[in-house]
């Protein structure tokens, strides 16, 4: 077989693809947030961090792209693989105990297309900044800090001000991080990088890792609504 | 003890098949799950009652034969038993109790609790064996094998090929099925000429055969009656990978 058409062919092949774009998804998330993280160091901090981040439009399209086709195979594996996993199973079981599996690893599909419409959303809120989507009113180009540059901390704090807008950022987060606590220590055993003394460490790395950035990704709304950051 | 049972019964494979519902009477607590099912079949037999087929044979667990998904686990949820090795104590008088056959589109029922199960006789022939020529019975220790290969070789092994992975799996993947039969062979030094071959050989069988793709979820390992560890499942990804890359 041409070593790439399994890739895309095989049900190991859409395996590996599900993992190496989950890694690199997982990368982004986490990278994702140590940048937001910087909410906390003030105004300053997080609006240069986002005027770095635009001033290479070059390297900032680039990534946009690569991550747009990450999260596109993502999604393709994942529907051709749920749909030959359901067709592998046409009459179910009366009764079904889930012996030995985790909550997260019987509804990734699930998770994973919740989490699907909240990322289009988020884009829609604080990427594109389509005000009809923010609840507030207001348009969010037009915040503008002291240098001129988009005051991205004064965007955070007045979306998460809106409690339904935050309620799904808050419910979207905690659904990726379920995602996650099965994904980040199931794509290592897809690769078949886990075996024997490495197992417990992906496990508890993968359950950690999701605790982490759940708690990273909820402290800023969290901080908001609580009044701790204006 | 006396037990209400809610059977799965299906004439052949092409019709459907129906749950019904019948009395287990005057069961000792000693009796297996499948001698259970005897004394039922007995009881239908002398009312002139056609008994319900399932698949039993060496009932000591060690041929794999028997497939039942017992009040929704297979084999009942002893650990590391298979349903024979399953007796009536661990359940309570007057209990019902659900019996259905494996479910996959690729064990399709044959009659009642019976199914046909030629999908992983497929698999093996397409590449889970070591081509050797026969002859005289090589000297002991003539091919050394390192005790870890060995004791790894050995638990995958164990595997009876019973399908209850299969089974458990949310998917129907027998990927623990074909990572134990793909481990055993090629973890010793007589696999290896044939190793990365086997793999993909086996895998794609897998797949023709229609079963799901495994999503890591741990369910098949549970129920394991010879408790075949999800590493097996990482390493036949592994095999598979360099398989399909090698030139």
């Amino acid at each position: 077989m041409n070593p790439l058409a399994f890739l895309f062919r095989t049900s190991l092949g859409k395996k590996y693809l599900m993992a190496l774009t989950g890694f690199g998804l997982f990368a982004f998330v986490v990278v994702h947030m140590v940048g937001n993280l910087q909410f906390f160091l003030g105004r300053e901090a997080i609006n240069r961090y986002a005027y770095f981040l635009h001033s290479v439009p070059e390297l900032l399209w680039g990534a946009r792209i690569g991550l747009l086709v990450m999260v596109g195979l993502h999604v393709w594996t994942a529907i051709q693989l749920s749909a030959e996993n359901r067709a592998a199973r046409p009459i179910g079981y009366k009764r079904k105990k889930a012996l030995g599996s985790s909550y997260a690893s019987r509804t990734m599909l699930m998770s994973g297309l919740i989490i699907g419409c909240f990322v289009i959303y988020h884009l829609l809120h604080f990427t594109v900044q389509v005000p009809e989507v923010n609840f507030t009113g207001k348009d969010f180009h037009d915040l503008v800090d002291a240098e001129k540059h988009h005051d991205v901390y004064q965007m955070m704090v007045t979306g998460f001000l809106q409690p339904w807008v935050t309620l799904f950022y808050i419910v979207g987060v905690g659904l990726l991080c379920l995602h996650l606590s099965h994904g980040v220590s199931s794509l290592f055993q897809s690769l078949g990088l886990r075996t024997g003394k490495y197992t417990p460490l992906l496990k508890s790395f993968g359950f950690w890792m999701s605790w982490v950035l759940v708690i990273g990704y909820w402290s800023i709304p969290i901080s908001v609504v609580l009044g701790l950051k204006k | 003890m006396n037990l209400t049972l809610k059977i799965w019964r299906q004439k052949d494979r092409n019709t459907t098949g129906e749950f019904v519902t019948c009395q287990a009477r005057n069961i000792l607590p000693d009796m297996s799950f499948l001698e259970m099912l005897d004394v039922v079949n007995e009881d239908l037999t002398r009312s002139g009652h056609e008994p319900f087929a399932f698949d039993s044979d060496c009932r000591e667990g060690i041929c794999g034969t028997c497939s039942l998904v017992i009040n929704g686990i297979p084999h009942g949820g002893q650990k590391g038993a298979t349903a024979c090795q399953l007796h009536m104590r661990h359940f309570r008088d007057g209990q019902t109790i659900t019996v259905e056959p494996w479910r996959a589109k690729s064990f399709p029922v044959l009659r009642d609790l019976v199914v046909d199960r030629s999908a992983f006789d497929h698999i093996i022939a397409s590449g889970g064996f070591v081509s050797v020529n026969t002859g005289g019975a090589p000297d002991g220790n003539a091919l050394p094998v390192g005790k870890v290969d060995a004791d790894q070789a050995m638990d995958a092994a164990a595997c009876i090929g019973c399908g209850a992975c299969v089974a458990a799996c949310k998917n129907a993947s027998a990927m623990l099925f074909v990572a134990a039969k793909v481990a055993h062979l090629g973890l010793l030094p007589q696999g290896q000429s044939e190793r990365y071959q086997r793999v993909v050989k086996m895998v794609n069988m897998m797949d023709q055969e229609g079963f799901g793709a495994c999503t890591a979820t741990g369910s098949c390992e549970a129920v394991c009656p010879k408790e075949i560890s999800l590493d097996f499942i990482a390493q036949l990804n592994r095999d598979y990978l360099v398989g399909c890359l090698k030139p």
